[in-house]
């Protein structure tokens, strides 16, 4: 499915660089001409046939950005070179028969084949793993398993534009209510152009019986990915939900600016885990995505619960905070982080928790691993809102050090206004340690292993909240990223 | 099975071994006692292969190989097998964990089938028994929180596991009260057998009570000053190593 350079150069050549309405369809993928103006943003609105609602939305939230131009974050520590924004595809879909797959089936074998080399086989996971799986390629989402046993129970699992067509209430009513339009740059960015996603509704005390997954990925040359998900769980409600990300291998540096919202409702509870594996550039730092992520999860419900697990092995820069607003009496927010850096990676990730209701609980564990030139940052808020009587928040940041030319940052805020709340900070960073290599090594370890068994030991607190089999498929996700950072 | 001739290693440029001689045959229980200071660490990191040991002169052979060309895992898959003097710390990763790797590193290095779960649990749960040593210490991370003795055993625990061709005890006895010198000892003697040699270093003649070695040998100055049977320990219990370290200089 791989878009040749040489068809590229057609889609450039035909198009000018510049916006001449229409797009290419004899090649694999559909692409909007390159570039950004407010015409490939109503192009794409066009395309996936959205109501004039959205259409407004997205416009509102382009509009924005223009005003914001060269206001990319700069607070951040990651370093890179300015970006170019009308240097990019901001749609691309694999190519496919007018109306859509109806069912697996219908869909372009070799794309199939592609997911299988991903480890994701759609149909042996329909049928044994007992995993839902939402496939995100570029920009569309390209099959939803399960999704007939799930709208038995009344749940809404499919990808985002369809959601918009068939339940265009519960879009109108939570898009934005958490991220709004005008949050930060890069969220606005998304709001203005995202494509696709994943769109999920748990009703009234149904407990989600199954693990919902999310499988994006990165296919075509310069093609931007701003996927946009949503996850409600009503009152009394339980879902349990899982994105996977990888690109292949580009010289160039590719922009992925996605947005997550979650909602949970009275006594409800989201788990959200995260496995990104974009493609992290080569040794020297050459190429690499570009991960700058909003997500944000509101707890409006009283006892309700939000729960994020990420572990980041992948891309050049990631610049991701998942952040709970709690904002029902007793609820909880947490944050379970492995953050990853080898070679030239860079990472500043951490969490926001915003405490408003009373007795509201957050626990930040965050493991940061830096090999090779990686720079790891913490960067987390702990906000105690005046109203947040008897709020606890308990913090963990640990690093581990590979090697003497990586560094470790924490950078943590902590904002406090309410006196009986509670809030715990600690910190520890270390260095791997030639003597646990070495005791490895001796019981026939290779190096290599002996890195990742140290590793996935500092990370254990953090894997165990994956489900089992995502758990083990971490695991050596984290021993192969530190290959080649010893020796 | 195991020939070292005239072996100079230094650490940090200073020379430590300096000519050494040992040979130990198939089946045979070597002790290497010695003051401190005298390279019985220094010669059991060298024969595992440890980073900073620099070998300057002599050879190393062990099953007709050269052993010194090895890295340390093609020599844990070659049968050799150190229980450390000091077992290290590995937050988080569970003991029974680390055993698991370790047999299936082996075992595939040899050749042989990778252990699933049930198989790998079935063969523990036997070596423990044998050895005493309680179930739960296999659920806990490697040797985080472990008394002296239980660490000491840990390490007689994957002994038993890897079942290893050339087994070195660095000072394994130091630090351990006399019931878990005796269960060490119990460990060690089990795994006697016309296979298997043993090299123990030692600074006291206590665990020979308990494990009578072939041959005894007094390291001095870096090198191998005297041999003999385990009489000689006793001799040594009595006498000190002043003598020797006199005769090494």
């Amino acid at each position: 499915m791989a878009v040749s350079s040489e068809t590229l150069e057609t889609v450039r050549s035909v198009t000018g660089g510049e916006y001449k309405y229409g797009f290419v369809t004899d090649i694999e993928s559909d692409f909007a001409p390159r570039g950004l103006n407010e015409d490939i943003v109503r192009f794409i609105s066009a395309k996936k046939e959205e109501p004039d609602w959205l259409l407004q939305w997205r416009l509102k939230a382009y509009r924005f950005w223009t005003g914001l131009e060269h206001e990319e974050p700069k607070w951040s520590k990651v370093q890179h070179p300015p970006i170019d924004f009308q240097d990019a595809y901001y749609y691309a879909a694999p190519k496919e028969a007018k109306d859509g797959p109806k069912s697996l089936d219908e869909v372009d074998p070799e794309l199939l084949r592609t997911y299988e080399k991903l480890g994701i086989p759609l149909r042996e996971q329909e049928v044994l793993a007992g995993v839902a799986v939402d496939a995100v390629f570029d920009s569309i989402s390209v099959a939803t398993t399960y999704k007939e046993k799930l709208a038995e129970l009344g749940i809404v699992f499919c990808p985002f534009s369809e959601a918009v067509k068939e339940h265009p209430d519960l879009v109108q009513k939570y898009l934005g209510s958490v991220v709004p339009y005008s949050d930060n740059f890069y969220a606005t960015l998304n709001s203005a152009v995202f494509s696709d996603g994943s769109f999920v509704y748990i009703p009234p005390g149904v407990r989600c019986p199954m693990e919902l997954s999310t499988y994006f990925r990165i296919n075509a040359a310069n093609t931007g990915q701003f996927e946009r998900t949503l996850i409600i769980a009503d009152r009394d409600s339980y879902v349990s939900y899982l994105e996977g990300c990888t690109a292949p291998m580009r010289d160039e540096n590719q922009l992925h600016a996605a947005v997550v919202e979650l909602v949970t409702h009275d006594n409800a509870e989201i788990k959200y885990a995260t496995i990104q594996n974009w493609y992290p550039g080569d040794k020297d730092g050459k190429g690499g995505i570009y991960n700058f992520v909003t997500k944000r999860g509101a707890c409006r419900g009283r006892n309700s619960k939000i729960s994020w697990t990420q572990v980041e092995t992948g891309s050049a820069i990631t610049w991701k905070y998942p952040s709970v607003i709690l904002q029902g009496d007793n609820s909880i927010g947490e944050f379970y982080s492995v953050a990853v850096t080898n070679n030239y990676q860079q990472a500043d990730t951490g969490t926001k928790m915003i405490h408003i209701g009373k007795n509201t609980k957050s626990r930040i564990i965050s493991k940061g691993i830096s090999a090779g030139h990686g720079q790891n940052t913490y960067r987390g808020l702990v906000r105690m809102l005046g109203k947040a009587e008897g709020a606890r928040n308990y913090t963990q940041c640990d690093s581990l050090l590979i090697g003497d030319r990586c560094g470790a940052h924490t950078v943590p805020y902590i904002e406090c206004k309410n006196r009986s709340a509670i809030v715990e900070h600690e910190a520890t960073t270390s260095k791997i340690s030639e003597d646990q290599l070495f005791y490895c090594r001796q019981r026939g370890l290779g190096e290599e292993d002996a890195v990742a068994l140290v590793v996935n030991g500092f990370c254990r607190e953090v894997l165990q909240q994956l489900p089992m089999e995502f758990a083990v498929e971490a695991q050596k996700l984290v021993g192969i990223s530190l290959e080649g950072s010893v020796g | 099975m195991l020939e070292i001739k005239n072996l100079h290693a230094s650490v940090d440029g200073k020379a430590i071994l300096k000519g050494l001689d040992l040979s130990i045959g198939a089946g045979e229980v070597h002790a290497l006692m010695g003051p401190n200071g005298s390279g019985k660490s220094t010669l059991a990191y060298v024969m595992t292969g440890r980073d900073g040991y620099r070998v300057t002169e002599g050879e190393i052979v062990y099953k007709g190989r050269d052993l010194l060309a090895m890295s340390p895992e093609e020599r844990a898959g070659e049968g050799l097998f150190l229980a450390f003097q000091y077992p290290v710390e590995i937050p988080g990763v569970p003991n029974t964990t680390f055993l698991k790797e370790s047999l299936n590193a082996v075992r595939k290095y040899r050749g042989e089938e990778v252990l699933d779960a049930m198989q790998f649990v079935k063969l523990a749960r036997r070596r423990m028994k044998e050895l005493g040593v309680s179930e739960d210490l296999l659920k806990r991370p490697l040797n985080v929180g472990f008394s002296g003795g239980e660490k000491k055993r840990n390490e007689v625990l994957q002994m038993a596991v890897l079942e290893p061709t050339l087994a070195v005890l660095d000072e394994t006895d130091s630090g351990l009260d006399i019931d878990a010198l005796k269960a060490v000892a119990d460990g060690v003697n089990a795994l006697r057998s016309p296979e298997r040699s043993t090299l123990i270093i030692t600074h006291y003649q206590r665990l020979l009570d308990y494990i009578v070695p072939d041959k005894v040998h007094v390291l001095a100055g870096g090198r191998i000053v005297r041999s003999g049977d385990k009489e000689l320990a006793r001799e040594l219990e009595k006498t000190g190593y002043a003598a020797f370290t006199g005769e090494a200089a």
